[in-house]
């Protein structure tokens, strides 16, 4: 073909294309399974999901398709961070809360058609327990809330399941925390189908040359949610859900359920802009209202997140000394700052959690924006003009800083303010931030944490519980071994209203006395929808269930 | 001819072993890696050291490469840590080969077949108002990024007069037939028409996009080398001697004005892959340049290894194709 003809030819496509434009409409496959046809919810997801084995996954893109299909003993209650039953309709523990029997649901079974009973309860925790090296590597959730594995059972948590009846299981574990059963609401820990997890051969994992290999059954996932799996289409980037017809529950609204990684945040408001999806996740804070004027509605989730301004005594000597850390603190306006670079409804924080979160100071007031206190702090602890290397990340949102850059700026310009001299430092998230932070290399720093379930200890215990190990350096301090103590101890406590009680002095200690970091705010991160879309409850947690969702007049 | 061949395909096993081992330790310097973009926030130092003795990222930088090799050989490239997490890494490339190859021919026909008619318009017209409107048009393809070219597209054509999709690279709920993994092609092979249309305008955006630079080099390669030709004296010569001006411009502008232009071609082939990681992504287009975005945001070491090594691969095998294209073009070179 010549040159011209080709270019005529072409010419003559794109003319094709805009006059035939108007019939867009695809051809939609009617494939879905006996509950006819109530539409498709098409939801735009910034990231690929890692796989389809929850207890291996570790990021929120995986656990937003898994939660559609898995489900826990405990659940959450929706638009909450409460802790409701879910697989299991009550628990008890035992007097010294080391035994706790639950009492389940004898109506479910799995997509498979395997019942569910005290047995699969038992099968899927003795799953979960009993991981070869590298699933004890890969189980990151299971780790981190247990301690540890079968072959190290003396340190875990979990010390074995029982089936004392067909629909009533025990589980045992070493000592009571506050953790426990809501852990059990993590969308790692749900609850799979045994026989499908032994025809795939779940544990089969191997670690192999710079990553791990994952056996058939991470790519088909049995479980008993208001939806099943129907197929991951890698080439086009969709994943696509079935409503599961025999569900235990209320049936899903619409009958398919479509997950499209669209990366680009722009492309994500633009696919929503032309109608070909019907939401997506953490739309950026200043497009809210621009969203909300062109008919599609913004979801605002509480805010089950803290961003703080991390210091590392190791790094800086001065931070030492706590007139200085308070000095920092009386610098920052953040008022300000939760004014400006923040979305609507952000807070500023008293306190190393959101007010959500059991064992909430409420006495607790906010830090003085006050520059002439700080100075003359600074100048009672003789640490006029310190230099603080100061970092934080690139190439990064996260829902509690969705622009770290200009929250950045911010803080750094109220240091200056009362004369501190900061050192920039950069570097983007997985390219070294993160290393830096946790080895000690930065004076101070911003990150934060989103809560994974309802629990004090979650937060608190996450930052200072262990003393050997965490952000703050609060090994350099007299009080961080009294600091991480005080937590476990209080996390030990059976009884929820004393537990609360020992978790509020905590964070009173925290802030009074401490001060190993400087709590900035909480944000609520938003979730946005298209016009006609109904249903969905935005979560604090970002553990929405699209099964509430109905789409007007499909899509 | 075989023996050239033959030559630099065994140059090319060196190159990219050569390759293999800088890529290697290139990513390796770099600060971070696969460990903080798997734990993120919940990151301590021994959770980072369980996680990097599991993937092996604890050994000296030579028993590791080692290792690499040793597998690599047996065609194991290692698997993925985030991009499809325990998926070998040559059959992610391979996946995601065919929707790349896809839109950049695609990308490059636009180029060529605007940029070669283009260029030879406005040698032959120099100066007029055609050729200084074409050269800024040129200019402002090369100037602007494509993501904001990619941006204005997508506003346009699909927000605003919904004449395209958005991104993507088929429609959702559209039940198509897989063969080729180029989707155009595989509704033309199984004559599902509806699907190879719905693949061709979901091509469009992004290879317009993708074109913009490759159009503009080819154009002004092209312009810049006709009006050299022209000047040639065999051309006057033709023109002395009665010549009709189809074969002049057939058999001795066009044919004299190709070579560097083919020499282009071949060299925008590189280009487009660095093109494609910009272009897919904004265009949500699960090709090679996505999966390259994403592999290095999350230090994916694996996968990057391979797409970088296979696009080596691919550079070296293109300019074979324009060094034979040459002798086939001039027949000075085959005597060589």
């Amino acid at each position: 073909m010549s040159p011209r003809r080709t270019a005529a030819t072409l010419a003559a496509a794109v003319l094709t294309a805009s006059t035939l434009a108007s019939c867009a409409e695809s051809q939609r496959d009617d494939s879905s399974g006996g509950g006819g046809d109530d539409g498709t919810f098409v939801f735009g997801a910034a990231g690929a999901p890692e796989m389809f084995d929850p207890f291996y996954a570790t990021d929120g893109e995986t656990f937003r398709v898994t939660r559609q299909m898995f489900q826990g003993l405990v659940g959450i209650e929706p638009g909450t961070a409460e802790v409701v039953p879910e697989l299991a309709t009550e628990w008890t523990p035992n007097d010294d809360g080391t035994e706790w029997t639950f009492e389940l649901r004898d109506d479910v079974t799995f997509h498979d058609g395997t019942d569910f009973n005290a047995e699969a309860v038992c099968a899927n925790f003795e799953r979960m327990f009993d991981q070869n090296e590298a699933g004890q590597t890969a189980g990151e959730y299971w780790g981190y809330v247990m301690g540890s594995f079968k072959n190290d059972a003396a340190n875990s948590l979990y010390q074995g399941c029982e089936a004392t009846d067909e629909f009533e299981a025990t589980i045992s574990i070493s000592g009571p925390t506050s953790g426990f059963p809501t852990m059990l609401s993590l969308a790692s820990l749900a609850m799979q189908s045994p026989t499908a997890m032994e025809e795939g051969d779940a544990n089969g994992i191997q670690a192999e040359g710079e990553g791990f290999s994952f056996p058939d059954y991470a790519d088909n996932p049995v479980g008993t949610g208001p939806f099943t799996f129907g197929d991951y289409d890698e080439a086009n980037g969709t994943i696509t859900l079935e409503r599961n017809d025999d569900y235990w529950g209320d049936p899903a609204q619409v009958s398919e359920l479509v997950f499209r990684v669209i990366p680009d945040e722009s492309t994500r408001r633009q696919e929503l802009e032309a109608g070909s999806i019907n939401g997506y996740d953490l739309p950026n804070p200043v497009d809210w209202a621009g969203l909300e004027d062109e008919g599609n509605s913004v979801e605002i989730r509480d805010a089950f997140n803290i961003l703080y301004l991390g210091l590392n005594p190791e790094a800086n000597p001065q931070l030492k000394d706590l007139k200085v850390r308070q000095a920092l603190y009386h610098a920052l306006n953040r008022e300000q700052l939760v004014q400006t670079q923040l979305p609507e409804g952000a807070t500023e924080a008293t306190q190393f959690m959101p007010d959500t979160v059991s064992g909430y100071n409420t006495d607790l007031q906010p830090y003085a924006y006050d520059p002439e206190e700080a100075k003359r702090l600074l100048a009672e602890a003789g640490a006029e003009g310190m230099e603080l290397t100061f970092a934080y990340p690139t190439e990064v949102s996260r829902p509690y800083m969705p622009d770290p850059q200009k929250i950045y700026e911010a803080l750094r310009t109220d240091l200056e303010a009362v004369g501190i001299k900061v050192n920039v430092k950069t570097a983007s998230w997985n390219g070294g931030y993160l290393d830096n932070v946790t080895a000690g290399r930065y004076d101070a720093y911003i990150l934060g944490w989103t809560g994974d379930y309802d629990s004090p200890f979650n937060f608190v215990g996450t930052f200072f519980g262990n003393l050997k190990e965490n952000d703050f350096g609060t090994k350099a301090y007299p009080w961080g071994q009294q600091l991480s103590e005080d937590l476990k101890s209080a996390d030990a406590i059976v009884d929820d209203e004393q537990r609360a009680a020992a978790f509020e002095e905590i964070n009173g200690q925290i802030m009074e006395d401490y001060l190993p970091g400087l709590p900035i705010s909480h944000s609520p991160p938003a979730l946005v929808v298209g016009p006609g879309v109904d249903g969905v409850v935005p979560s604090p947690l970002t553990a929405e269930e699209f099964a509430s969702v109905s789409v007007e007049g499909g899509q | 001819m075989v023996r050239f061949v033959v030559r630099r395909l065994l140059q090319m096993v060196l190159v990219v072993v050569v390759l293999s081992m800088l890529v290697f330790a290139w990513l390796r310097s770099l600060p971070g890696g696969p460990v903080s973009a798997i734990l993120g926030e919940r990151q301590t130092e021994e959770r980072r050291a369980a996680l990097e003795a599991a993937l092996g990222l604890d050994q000296p930088l030579p028993v590791q490469y080692l290792k690499f090799l040793e597998r690599a050989v047996q065609g194991n490239f290692g698997v993925s840590t985030k991009v499809l997490p325990g998926e070998d890494a040559l059959q992610i490339f391979l996946d995601r080969l065919p929707a790349t190859v896809e839109l950049s021919a695609l990308a490059l026909l636009i180029a060529v077949a605007l940029g070669i008619p283009l260029g030879y318009v406005a040698a032959r017209r120099r100066g007029s108002p055609a050729d200084t409107s074409a050269v800024i048009f040129s200019l402002v393809g090369v100037a602007v990024p494509v993501f904001f070219t990619a941006f204005l597209l997508k506003y346009f054509f699909a927000v605003e007069w919904n004449l395209l999709p958005v991104s993507g690279r088929q429609s959702t709920g559209l039940d198509a037939t897989r063969v080729t993994g180029m989707f155009v092609l595989d509704g033309i092979l199984t004559r599902e028409w509806d699907a190879a249309w719905d693949a061709l305008k979901h091509l469009i955006l992004p290879a317009v996009a993708l074109s913009t630079i490759p159009f503009a080099v080819i154009f002004r390669i092209t312009r810049a080398s006709v009006l050299d030709v022209l000047d040639e004296d065999y051309v006057r010569t033709a023109e002395a001697k009665g010549l009709t001006t189809r074969v002049i411009r057939a058999r001795h502008v066009l044919r004299n004005a190709m070579l560097p232009v083919v020499t282009t071609i071949g060299l925008q082939v590189g280009g487009l892959l660095a093109g494609a990681v910009l272009t897919e992504t904004v265009f949500s287009y699960q090709g090679v340049g996505a999966a390259l975005a994403t592999a290095f945001r999350d230090k994916d070491y694996a996968v990057l290894q391979v797409l970088i090594l296979a696009a080596a691969v691919i550079y070296v095998l293109v300019n074979l194709l324009v060094d034979i294209a040459y002798a086939v073009i001039d027949p000075r070179i085959r005597t060589r």
